[in-house]
């Protein structure tokens, strides 16, 4: 389809400058503090879970969740840029041009970079053979992302962007947090992770 | 009339965000290796850009003493002073970030952009969102 709502740059090899990326994120922060609320995406999890009904089992989810509305229609908005970009353009394949190092370690760890997806088959992919172990590693994986947001109150958007535009220490402390984590990840975990596999 | 007119505002406001982390592949897993291999500067300016110009703009703010639209003084809400919660459940969180390529916010992108194995992601982050309700009165905060 070539009806595209993007008048930019396509999502093809290079992204959109950091400068640009990073300015609008501000941009979109500044423009919730106007409208009376400050960023923050995961918190929309205890949100979904309250109007599921999980308030009938735990004191946390037993709150007015109509108050925090606003963001999963902000959510919601940013939803519906994926589901526009998909029709517009598609997403499959989206070349990337990748750091050759970074390329070059994770075809040593057996994700192949060539194909052009955001995303490595060898773990997305739930088709074929070996099924079962991803779907464990994406459920822990979410896990893992939901309990720790939780727990340390906010994620990348309310803690990175917003936490340390407002310069509170709290904020810094998740963020060196979430390095430790992906650091640990990222260097000891995977490459075991990969073997066990 | 003007509660339509800012709920407008949320939906285009997440409308650009989203577009943002897509078009600057924020929500490519390969980026999320790329930073924590130190292999790219690419994801530290684009956060460091939106810190650096989001506390310029929350200064200026404070200085104007300006209001929002709908009538209060803008301030970002602190949060209150902690370790223990903020590094081990950011270093949860940090684990998950990196294993799955993905944060709260490109993961719903993903999602709805046709990558639908991540809704297994979601609906594991949903469960660790219940897990700590579940748990909170037992953690240490």
């Amino acid at each position: 389809m070539t009806f595209s709502l993007f008048v930019a740059q396509a999502t093809t090899a290079q992204p959109l400058p950091w400068y640009l990326a990073g300015a609008l994120i501000a941009l979109v922060l500044v423009g919730l503090l106007f409208l009376g609320r400050t960023l923050g995406i995961s918190s929309n999890m205890r949100t979904m879970c309250t109007i599921g009904g999980a308030g009938r089992w735990f004191e946390f989810f037993n709150f007015d969740w109509k108050r925090e509305s606003w963001n999963l229609v902000f959510l919601a908005g940013a939803m519906l840029a994926g589901v526009l970009t998909a029709v517009s353009k598609g997403f499959d394949p989206v070349p990337e041009v990748i750091s050759p190092a970074t390329r070059q370690a994770l075809e040593q760890l057996g994700f192949s970079t060539d194909h052009g997806s955001l995303l490595p088959p060898e773990w997305f992919d739930l088709n074929g053979e070996g099924t079962g172990p991803r779907i464990l590693i994406l459920l822990v994986g979410g896990l893992l992302i939901g309990f720790g947001t939780r727990w340390a109150g906010g994620c990348t958007s309310g803690h990175a962007i917003s936490g340390l535009s407002n310069l509170q220490l709290p904020s810094l402390i998740a963020v060196i947090g979430f390095f430790a984590g992906g650091l640990l990840l990222t260097h000891v975990l995977l490459p075991v992770i990969v073997r066990l596999l | 009339m003007k509660k339509l007119f800012i709920y407008s505002g949320y939906l285009v406001l997440g409308l650009l965000f989203g577009w943002t982390l897509i078009e600057a592949q924020v929500i490519s897993w390969y980026r999320i290796q790329e930073m924590f291999r130190f292999q790219s500067f690419h994801m530290y300016g684009v956060i460091g850009t939106a810190v650096v110009l989001g506390a310029s703009a929350l200064y200026l703010i404070r200085r104007a003493e300006a209001r929002s639209l709908t009538g209060q003084r803008i301030e970002v809400a602190p949060k209150q002073m902690s370790i223990v919660r903020y590094l081990v459940g950011g270093t949860i969180f940090g684990l998950g970030w990196a294993l799955t390529g993905a944060c709260p916010a490109p993961m719903f992108i993903l999602f709805s952009s046709g990558f639908l194995s991540v809704g297994i992601v979601i609906v594991g982050a949903l469960l660790g969102t219940l897990l700590y309700g579940a748990l909170r009165d037992r953690l240490p905060h």
